[in-house]
């Protein structure tokens, strides 16, 4: 046996091979944080006559592997905003205690702006308070989203913000790991994007039909969602968390149950997996 | 002071052959021509009320907050020079920070405490420096529940985590004041400035043991305001602002944020101030108040 310094440690080559040193790469980018490791899954998000409901499954995968079954995807800002996070979790701890210090910042000096919200709300719209706001809040994310990509060390992560604006109007937009953010009535990250944003869309394709859903409406809209995305994406879970924002705060419930659950239609399902069809 | 004159006060870090630093005595003395601060621990919270001694016509009224938010939970009131507390103000933020930072916990306000307390007392060491012309009071309602961790994503093991002992409370209201050398006590109520003498003479007579009995923090808020109005004294200075924040647990008003007073609470604690001041004159005349005076000399 090698007993030479150098070999300490290290996998014994006559059992295991010669070490693939292409691994330890000594040259060219670093790209440690150039891929998810641990990963949430969709998060959902809809606007309704006054303010919005998001909505995010608690699960954090390690892979296909179910690996953190108890993980809050929705954070709140100020007790004025939420912000759900997709994709990376330890990217979406770091934004999270960076949004807490932003917080902490502006409770510094605005701290009697909720007073003056509940005072006069008529007299709010013509002087709005100096607060960041969900727009504000957005806004800040995705600047930072974008100077993380253009330093190659991007936050894998897919953001809905979720509040009112200025104009203390209901406001949604979502900002990805590139620094690209829209806006849209009703929006969703991941799978999402593709299961549930179509049912969304039926009932909120415009700002004026979301301004005519009720909260209950979107609630129920968005729970139906949540089912469906648990049916079809194998990376989701039934637990959840649901935020519903409206001018007195946010509501967050981050130990939802998915309810009524019909797997009926499974039966029915061929052509993939163990069938012969 | 006998030993004024004899050199001794010329510098910091200079002790009098009888013991003394007269730095730090100039600097209490920069404390007791300020306007009163006051802070009141109770069993569900802490106020910090200062008297905002208005100097000039030309300022905003509600401009220039005397006190200031350190972290979610914690608020510091101060009396004496206000840059010296500007100053003071912007090193305990830097503490609380560093301390989520380090350990992604809020700091607790004993922790704040100390770190400030061997704050001011570093600047009665060196000759280069001068003492903090303040003292100031730092409130703060450390969590009950289990402390998050900041960024933390799920809640851990459900059982078996850290040895808590499920009968033992956690955390709670505090209140320290911290004094230009540096020297910090625990209080239950706490007052420094022009009127402290008036004002603690009206706190002792609150029953702030923080025990079932004990006064509220709404009623914590009136007793405040009152005192303030009872410790102003209206011959040296005609106007002041009154500013009145509170802190309460997760389950109270503020949910454990160091917050300004809702404006409707405030005033009508003012009202009940002024009204309190006026059936008191009619009781008593003038006389205690000279004697007040007399005592502080």
């Amino acid at each position: 046996m090698d007993h030479r310094p150098q070999a300490w440690g290290r996998p014994r080559d006559d059992i295991y091979g010669a070490y693939d040193a292409s691994y330890l790469q000594t040259s060219g980018p670093k790209t440690a944080t150039q891929s998810p490791v641990v990963t949430g899954t969709s998060v959902i998000a809809i606007k309704f006559k006054d303010g919005i409901v998001m909505a995010a499954d608690n699960l954090a995968s390690y892979g296909s592997l179910a690996r953190f079954t108890d993980v809050k995807r929705l954070r709140t800002f100020l007790d004025t905003s939420v912000v759900g996070f997709g994709g990376d979790v330890s990217d979406m701890q770091f934004l999270d205690r960076h949004l807490k210090e932003l917080a902490i910042d502006e409770a510094y000096e605005h701290n009697d702006d909720q007073q003056q919200q509940d005072d006069d709300d008529s007299h709010h719209k013509s002087t709005p308070g100096t607060a960041l706001n969900a727009a504000n809040l957005h806004k800040y994310l995705q600047k930072l989203m974008y100077r993380r990509r253009n330093d190659f060390d991007p936050l894998w992560n897919q953001i809905l913000v979720g509040g009112l604006d200025a104009a203390r109007k209901p406001f949604l937009a979502s900002v990805d790991l590139r620094g690209t953010a829209f806006t849209s009535p009703s929006l969703a990250t991941g799978f999402g994007a593709a299961l549930a944003q179509p049912i969304m869309r039926r009932y909120a394709a415009t700002d004026e039909d979301a301004a005519r859903l009720t909260r209950e409406q979107a609630v129920d809209v968005v729970k139906e969602c949540m089912k469906v995305l648990f049916y079809r994406d194998a990376r989701s879970l039934d637990r959840y968390s649901i935020a519903v924002v409206t001018k007195d705060g946010v509501e967050l419930s981050e130990d939802e149950q998915l309810e009524r659950q019909s797997w009926a239609f499974a039966e029915r399902i061929r052509g993939y997996g163990t069938q012969t069809v | 002071m006998t030993s004024i004159g004899t050199g001794y006060d010329l510098a910091n870090s200079i002790f009098s052959p009888d013991g003394r630093n007269f730095q730090v005595e100039y600097a209490v003395k920069a404390v007791e021509n300020g306007g009163t601060a006051i802070g009141i621990r109770c069993k569900d919270g802490v106020v910090l009320a200062v008297e905002k001694i208005i100097t000039s016509k030309l300022l905003k009224p509600g401009a220039n907050k005397r006190i200031a938010t350190v972290d979610r939970h914690l608020g510091v009131a101060y009396s004496g020079m206000v840059p010296d507390g500007r100053h003071f103000v912007d090193r305990a933020r830097d503490e609380a920070r560093a301390w989520r930072d380090t350990f992604k916990t809020p700091i607790s306000t004993a922790d704040l405490a100390s770190r400030m307390g061997g704050y001011m007392q570093a600047y009665t060491l060196y000759q280069s420096v001068r003492p903090f012309g303040i003292t100031a009071i730092v409130g703060g309602f450390d969590s009950r529940e289990e402390a998050p961790v900041d960024g933390e994503v799920g809640s851990g093991p459900s059982c078996g985590a850290g040895g808590k002992v499920s009968s033992k409370t956690h955390g709670g209201p505090f209140l320290y004041m911290i004094e230009p050398s540096g020297l910090y006590w625990g209080y239950y109520g706490a007052a420094t400035g022009k009127g402290r003498q008036a004002a603690k003479a009206e706190l002792e007579k609150l029953d702030l043991s923080g025990a079932e009995g004990g006064i509220t923090l709404e009623q914590a808020v009136k007793e405040a305001a009152r005192i303030i109005y009872v410790a102003h004294d209206d011959s040296k200075d005609k106007e002041f602002e009154l500013e009145m924040t509170w802190i309460s647990g997760a389950d109270g008003p503020t949910k454990g944020l160091h917050q300004e007073v809702p404006k409707a609470l405030r005033e009508e604690a003012e009202r009940l101030a002024k009204k309190a001041l006026e059936s008191d004159d009619e009781d008593e005349g003038t006389e205690e108040k000279k004697g007040e005076e007399k005592m502080e000399e």
